[in-house]
């Protein structure tokens, strides 16, 4: 992979910000997204991707309706997703929402299937999250093969069996873009790998480095399977800002509450601000001066083969105007940048 | 005695038990490591995660090593090899998380720690709770020397003075202090919703957390459900 083919992507699970202090509502936050997808597409980036969350102070519940509207305001900017909980989605349907949004975008479609680290999908439409594993496997194998066989006759446990389906609209042949996220399990990195899937690491704490050996596995195991090499992306957040300081100090102010929730509903305590620090400094938090974020993504580049960056620019309640300096930046002087430090010093193939 | 360890095996390949079996062989243990099926699914992530490691059964891992240490997802322990497992030290590193395991009234009571549950499940065994309340990023990265300044501690807790000593040799193998503390029942204070669960910190101050438990807010709740006898 050479540097002239590095993606940079940013991903939203549609936090809602706030505005001079006050929080917006959902059907701006939803207008907001639109503007954003926009800017992103003007300072040049690659791939807009929304996630699928049911929660308050989180909007993405229908995403590929915002994807839709994101490729009416959009001409180039790829358009994908940061999961689709597949698990508990019905594989019929991501396939018509997703074949609708890559006809209406122009074959700008993509997807990235997993969990997410949310799980409110699972009591909300019915599904024990103990089955997780199960749902997963079988809707994959159903939802890759309507993307790749013309007509389908399957049946199964999960949904409705299928006898000579063919769904419309078609995708293109082969389907689009189908990436899987995983979050550390290794087992999960080799079902991407048997399905010949790219494969998207979600890394959201501790050193990303660590995930060196998830890489090469995957590798190994596409090659054990007879598959083609595919590529290898990441998911991470951050904030970029003028400053080093600037934007530790602002994200720390949003991340912290969002955590110290998390931990109250998994039972963990939050992390403390000299932790925070030393996650800023070597971990899995991309929060900086476009210098500090550039030469982190390309480490991470280099340390795990990446062709592919994502970095998840919201979270609840930063300002309006942190999310715009956090896109314009990441287009206009991170992104030069990194392809600069990778021309300089590539990917290893 | 802890110099008689010299195989230990991993029952889970997943996040936590990969890291363990790294750090295990990195500290010269044979080890035998299986999921949840046939070996084979397990050999390249066993090969690739963790050189060194043998792919195994799970009934044979518990056949052929000295130690155990239990690192699946906590709801599946029903499906343990009770027989395999009999007259074995097993190191419990399972958690209830409801995100993998669904939601469990059974592994929530606050009258009983999950590694007795465990324990009940292994009547011929003897467990010991090691290895649950650091997050596996940490395992991986912060293992050191005995003495390094910058090593961090886990707490283990069992029934038998003996056993602990064992886990705790290992524990100390591994790269980290241990922090001993008391009887099976307390390894409630080293589960999610402990201020120790998700600590990666050195000796004293995990020896701190443990021991101010009962003043702490889940502290107090376990002591009420324990005094009631009523499960929250």
């Amino acid at each position: 992979m050479t540097s002239g083919t590095f993606e940079l992507g940013l991903n939203s699970f549609g936090d809602v910000p706030t505005q001079s202090g006050q929080l917006l509502s959902d059907a701006e936050t939803l207008r907001l997204l639109v503007d954003e997808a926009r800017l992103a597409e003007s300072v040049g980036l690659d791939v807009f991707s929304v996630g699928e969350h049911y929660r308050e102070g989180f909007v993405d519940s229908a995403t590929p309706v915002l994807l839709a509207a994101i490729a009416t305001a959009t001409e180039r900017i790829k358009l994908g997703t940061s999961v689709t909980v597949l698990s508990t989605n019905d594989p019929v349907r991501v396939y018509n929402e997703f074949s609708t949004v890559d006809a209406v975008s122009n074959g700008r479609a993509q997807l990235v299937l997993g969990r997410a680290s949310a799980t409110e999908s699972f009591p909300l439409f019915g599904y024990d999250l103990a089955d997780y594993e199960e749902l997963f496997e079988e809707k994959l194998e159903l939802f890759m093969r309507l993307q790749r066989e013309e007509s389908v006759t399957w049946s199964g446990t999960v949904r409705a069996p299928l006898v000579n389906e063919t769904l419309h609209p078609r995708m293109q042949a082969g389907g689009i873009p189908t990436w899987i996220g995983v979050g550390g399990s290794p087992n999960s990195v080799i079902r991407a790998a048997r399905y010949g899937l790219p494969l998207m690491l979600a890394i959201i704490g501790g050193q990303p480095e660590r995930f060196a050996g998830h890489v090469d596995l995957y590798f190994r195991a596409l090659e054990q399977f007879g598959q083609p090499v595919q590529p290898v992306g990441q998911h991470s957040l951050g904030l970029i800002a003028k400053t080093d300081e600037e934007a530790a100090d602002t994200w720390w102010k949003c991340w912290m509450p969002v955590v110290e929730r998390l931990g109250r509903e998994r039972g963990f305590y939050a992390p403390t601000r000299q932790r925070y620090d030393a996650e800023l400094a070597t971990g899995a938090l991309f929060v900086g001066s476009p210098e500090t974020v550039a030469q982190k993504i390309a480490g991470v580049a280099r340390a795990l083969h990446l062709s592919r960056f994502d970095l998840k620019y919201d979270i609840n309640e930063l300002p309006v105007e942190s999310r715009r300096q956090t896109i314009e930046l990441l287009g206009n002087e991170v992104r030069p940048r990194v392809l600069e430090l990778l021309e300089r010093e590539p990917v290893d193939a | 005695m802890p110099d008689t360890v010299n195989t230990i095996g991993i029952l889970g390949a997943g996040k936590v038990g990969t890291v363990l079996a790294r750090l295990a062989i990195a500290a010269g243990y044979r080890v035998l490591i299986a999921g949840s099926g046939d070996p084979q699914r397990i050999a390249l992530t066993a090969e690739v995660l963790a050189p060194g490691s043998i792919a195994v059964t799970g009934v044979e891992a518990a056949a052929k090593s000295d130690v155990m240490i239990l690192a699946l997802p906590l709801g599946k322990y029903r499906t343990l090899p009770v027989e395999a497992l009999r007259g074995k030290l097993v190191l419990d590193a399972t958690n209830y998380w409801w995100e993998i395991d669904g939601i469990r009234a059974d592994l929530t009571d606050l009258r009983t720690s999950t590694s007795e549950l465990v324990q009940e499940f292994l009547p011929g065994s003897r467990v010991v709770k090691a290895f649950n309340h650091m997050g596996y990023h940490d395992l991986d990265e912060g293992g050191r020397p005995t003495g390094d300044p910058d090593r961090k501690a886990i707490a283990i807790v069992g029934n038998d003075a003996g056993d602990l000593r064992i886990a705790a040799a290992i524990v100390d193998s591994l790269g980290f202090d241990a922090v001993i503390g008391g009887p099976l029942g307390d390894g409630i204070r080293l589960e999610p919703g402990s201020e120790l669960f998700g600590a990666n910190l050195p000796a004293a101050q995990v020896r701190d957390l443990f021991d101010r438990f009962p003043d702490s807010p889940r502290g107090r709740d376990v002591a009420r459900a324990r005094a009631a006898d009523v499960p929250a």
